[in-house]
């Protein structure tokens, strides 16, 4: 059976479980899929919307970025030198422990109601992760690459740019992967608790007044993007790294 | 093979060459490694001439110091005391020149095995044409034509070997040096690859050095082999094979084969023992 045949049967049973389930609880709990798509299509035509989802993206973007650029910058820092590295590690991990959401107050009292907070947020969440998977990537990197490119004589650029990267890459994907989903649920839970514009938002109001479908279609949005994403990474990766 | 056998001679610690003549020499080394808590005095001193062209073997017990004598010729290591010096000039960083396989496949996961082989040349600034003229040769020569194009994941562990060790191979080294090379391959195809080897120094007319635990490995490859002791590491023995230079894997079959074998074990068995011992102690 072809890859793209068993994606779509997958799919196939998702709906059916989701009509059924729906069945089982009732509207009023549950929408359909069919009231779902109906009510996305609605709202994807409707400017407000927009103005939300750009909201969102812009904070998602930005808290991205800097989880992206900071972590593997540090990862990479930390993955170098050893005894900084022992070091990070447990605090790091540690760290990340902790439900970052009770912190939001403090994050709030920081960097105020605006976007600055959702983003510190969604950073809260991101950087970690990828800061881990890039130190353990250049320390778990075989040491014979290190050799090879020694007795081949490369310069330090060439060992950087032609041994260390690539060898380096797929699990800095891992990462990057990892850190892009927790990205996004760090922007989207600084919205729902104190924000009066985005996705997360419209999340909360439309739970307060019991609008099932509002928040189904937002979820179904959030899954098609973040599954979106997600492919294109480890397409990216497969493609890079022939493992 | 007999004929190779009849003109064999067992030589008690084969005199050195003469210093003139040496292709790699070294003298006195020594190397320690400063621990946390102590020192480790993990080699020598080591007196050691490589003669040009020659094919050199290393046997000895295991953490005897093989793979840092290797470091030491390679450049990657620095001896505390005595002198290293290939082709004349003293070894500091990796000499051109010399070229290494190590024991682990450094093959690069992301390149196809075409790509890994002109790896070195490429990095080096060659001429292309030139680059494919060698990358070509190489290929062919180690048997990997039909899979130019494949990935290491998609390869054997012998494959893969193959390829570290025609990358190595395009880059024309003087003196190769192997760490173990077939230390993860099964004992057949340890066999085929050790006919390779040969071909391949006939080819190049290289020196080289093959560090190895295989005692029928050592005994079947080489002109001549180092006996190691155990740590500190020294040479205990020399053995010259006495091999005609166009040999294979079928001198195994051959009583000389069974003589060199049996003066390797006799003097490594010792230190093995000793290992043992101090291990039980």
């Amino acid at each position: 059976m072809p890859r793209s045949a068993g994606t779509l049967l997958v799919l196939l049973a998702l709906i059916v479980l989701w009509q059924g389930l729906h069945l089982l609880v009732g509207a009023s709990s549950l929408a359909s899929p069919v009231q779902t798509v109906t009510k996305l299509a609605a709202l994807l035509a409707t400017g407000e919307f927009w103005l939300n989802v750009s909201e969102t993206m812009r904070a998602f973007v930005a808290a991205f970025a800097i989880s992206l650029a900071g972590g593997i910058t540090l990862g990479i820092v930390l993955g170098v030198r050893k005894l900084a590295g022992n070091v990070a590690e447990p605090i790091l991990t540690t760290l990340y422990s902790i439900p970052k959401v009770v912190l939001y107050p403090l994050v709030l009292l920081c960097f105020g109601l605006g976007i600055s907070a959702k983003i510190a947020f969604g950073v809260m969440h991101g950087l970690i992760p990828i800061t881990l998977f890039s130190m353990n990537a250049i320390r778990q990197m075989k040491p014979v690459y290190r050799r090879t490119s020694q007795v081949m004589r490369l310069s330090p650029s060439q060992n950087a740019f032609t041994v260390i990267m690539p060898a380096i890459l797929p699990e800095i994907i891992s990462g990057v992967r990892l850190g892009f989903s927790l990205t996004l649920l760090g922007v989207l839970i600084g919205e729902m608790f104190a924000s009066q514009r985005g996705l997360g938002f419209m999340l909360t109001s439309a739970i307060n007044i019991g609008q099932i479908d509002t928040i189904m279609a937002i979820a179904l949005l959030l899954t098609v993007f973040a599954v979106t994403c997600n492919t294109l990474m480890m397409r990216f990766d497969r493609r890079l790294t022939h493992r | 093979m007999s004929a190779a056998a009849s003109g064999a001679k067992i030589v008690p610690l084969a005199p050195q060459v003469a210093a003139a003549e040496a292709h790699a020499r070294l003298r006195g080394v020594t190397r320690v490694f400063e621990l946390p808590k102590s020192t480790l005095h993990a080699l020598g001193p080591i007196d050691l001439d490589l003669a040009k062209g020659e094919f050199f073997s290393v046997v000895g017990p295991s953490g005897c110091g093989k793979s840092t004598l290797l470091d030491i010729l390679a450049g990657l290591s620095e001896p505390q005391a005595g002198t290293a010096e290939f082709e004349g000039k003293p070894i500091r960083g990796v000499p051109d020149g010399v070229g290494v396989v190590f024991q682990e496949d450094a093959s690069f996961p992301w390149l196809n095995v075409r790509d890994n082989v002109a790896f070195g040349l490429r990095r080096a600034g060659m001429d292309p044409a030139e680059i494919t003229r060698r990358v070509d040769y190489a290929v062919g020569f180690m048997g990997l034509k039909d899979f130019a194009g494949s990935y290491p994941a998609q390869l054997s562990g012998g494959m893969r070997q193959r390829v570290c060790i025609a990358r190595t191979l395009v880059l024309q080294p003087r003196l190769i040096l192997l760490d173990e090379p077939f230390g993860a391959l099964d004992q057949q195809t340890r066999l085929l690859m050790g006919d390779e080897l040969l071909r391949l120094w006939r080819e190049t007319s290289a020196t080289v050095l093959l560090i190895t635990h295989a005692l029928d490995e050592a005994a079947m490859l080489s002109d001549r082999v180092g006996v190691m002791s155990t740590r500190p590491g020294t040479f205990i023995d020399f053995v010259e094979t006495g091999w005609e230079r166009d040999r294979d894997s079928r001198v195994v079959s051959t009583p000389h084969f069974g003589d060199i074998t049996a003066r390797l074990w006799e003097k490594l068995r010792i230190e093995a023992l000793k290992i043992m011992s101090a291990g039980k102690a």
